[in-house]
């Protein structure tokens, strides 16, 4: 079977777009020691951590929707060459800026402490190897996600380097996000205008289902659109919105279209046991039309036009969708572009420009 | 319209609740602190006998874990789906100006006012020494 040439030609027409999700990846871990505090630097050494790549089990290098076969590199992980990137994303495309996200084993380690100091690294490798090269990048600021003061802290510490415009987390950790544990995050981000990006993912401190260890990478990769479905359901329910109305989230990687049936269910639900809640005084939904976003790639597409119109219909905003890439992840090739086919040309604009600005207020001052 | 009387004043204690079928509707009577207010009978979700429900207060917080109890008394909980509506409106907790019971004027009137009619009472008996309480539908 042959394959289309590379996807240059499917970015046609989307010149000056804002992609909201890309994702570089250090090629080895040696390439953070030169980033580390030096007590950490020797810690990894002395270790041998630095023979590992800590990379993630959600996201296996050799599973075939993890890179685009375009976007393979004749030598380390796909996404680790900034000229590479260039040459694949950043020249077709054109953007006036694309957010780059780290998705590594730094975020997730046991250790908190040693977790903290691997984000340091990774944040301070992207900052003077990526963003300090190439000026339409941008990133979000890697956190240990099961150390919200030391995420807060690293936040504090990253918040005024102007590039750095999110903090990332993963949907599934070791609490539902919502829970006042996590609060010091939430209440980082919200003071320094940076949005709360959650992306796909678990590290895998409990199944990605909810009913117990799947046998498959199918059933982990599937299930991960009900891990965004639990991660905000428990914002909702926790008051995060209540408690920090200046927080906006952005759900990266989910898949977009389990969300109308999931805000169907909360909205009704919540009429009946909303005593429970009772900080959660509007429906839902409308939360979530007011504080979430959600990145375009992977884009769970109903099968025709028609049927995508009822879709977006049913999302009830036009203001939700952010357009991504997710190079160098394979969601589509050159004949179908990074766009669902047939959506409205005004649509197309929102996505690509204005939500994406509306959303990251430092992309506006850009 | 007609009015109606349903009750002796000291017949609903504050609290309590009347229910009364008018024109061959059923409507709940209600007494909170001595204002009388009165609902349809049916709630407007899919049609339970809303006025049976539980009577419970407002459950309000104004932030996560700031938990006020509120109007102790004041709303009105459908026996099927839980869903709470204000007894003085029957508007819903949850959805208040779109999801609302039917509710109907009521006024207490003397009954030596009421011995001048016109009014309908069908199974209340009026003395003028009495105060009523008068349902207008």
């Amino acid at each position: 079977m042959t394959r289309e040439a590379p996807p240059s030609g499917a970015f046609s027409g989307l010149a000056g777009a804002i992609d909201c999700d890309i994702h570089p990846a250090p090629p080895d871990l040696r390439a953070l020691l030169p980033h580390l505090d030096p007590y950490w630097r020797e810690h990894v050494e002395r270790r041998g951590l630095e023979r590992e790549n800590l990379d993630t089990s959600a996201y296996p290098p050799a599973a075939p929707i993890n890179a685009n076969p375009d976007w393979r590199l004749p030598a380390g992980p796909a996404g680790s060459s900034l000229a590479a990137l260039q040459a694949h994303l950043l020249d077709p495309l054109a953007p006036r800026a694309a957010i780059c996200n780290l998705i590594h084993g730094a975020q997730m380690m046991m250790s908190e402490d040693l977790s903290a100091a691997l984000c340091r690294g990774l944040n301070n490798w992207l900052a003077a190897e990526w963003l300090g090269r190439d000026d339409r990048l941008r990133a979000s600021i890697t956190v240990p996600v099961h150390s919200p003061e030391l995420a807060a802290e690293e936040i504090e510490r990253l918040a005024p380097d102007r590039r750095f415009v999110q903090v990332l987390l993963l949907a599934m950790a070791e609490l539902p996000l919502g829970r006042r544990m996590m609060w010091p995050i939430y209440r980082a981000a919200e003071k320094h205008g940076l949005p709360v990006g959650i992306h796909a993912g678990s590290s895998f401190r409990h199944p990605p289902s909810a009913g117990g260890w799947g046998s498959t990478y199918l059933e982990d990769y599937v299930t991960y659109a009900q891990g965004f479905a639990g991660a905000l359901n428990s914002l909702l329910a926790e008051g995060v919105f209540q408690k920090f109305p200046g927080l906006r989230v952005v759900l990266i990687e989910s898949g977009v279209t389990w969300l109308p049936a999931s805000l169907w269910r909360i909205n009704k639900t919540w009429r009946g046991v909303r005593a429970e809640v009772p900080w959660l005084d509007r429906l839902p939904a409308d939360l979530v039309r007011q504080h979430v976003r959600l990145t375009l790639q992977p884009f769970d597409a109903p099968p025709d036009a028609r049927s995508l119109a009822v879709l977006l219909d049913q999302l009830g905003s036009d203001e939700l969708l952010l357009f991504s890439t997710d190079y160098p992840h394979w969601h589509f090739d050159a004949a179908e572009g990074p766009l669902p086919a047939g959506l409205p040309p005004s649509l197309i604009r929102k996505i690509t420009v204005e939500n994406p600005l509306a959303t990251y207020p430092r992309l506006a001052a850009a | 319209m007609a009015r109606h009387v349903v009750a002796a004043v000291g017949e609903i204690p504050p609290g309590g609740r009347k229910l009364v079928t008018i024109r061959g509707r059923e409507i709940g009577v209600f007494n909170l602190d001595g204002a009388y207010y009165a609902l349809i009978n049916r709630c407007p979700h899919q049609g339970a006998a809303l006025c049976t429900g539980a009577i419970v207060s407002r459950l309000e917080a104004p932030m996560p874990g700031e938990y006020r109890l509120a109007q102790p008394g004041s709303m009105l909980r459908c026996p099927w789906h839980c869903w709470e509506f204000d007894i003085r409106t029957g508007q819903s907790w949850c959805e208040p100006e779109d999801v609302k019971a039917r509710s109907y004027a009521v006024t207490v009137e003397p009954g030596e006012r009421l011995a001048r009619g016109p009014f309908v009472a069908e199974t209340v008996s009026v003395a003028v020494e009495e105060d009523y309480v008068v349902v207008t539908l």
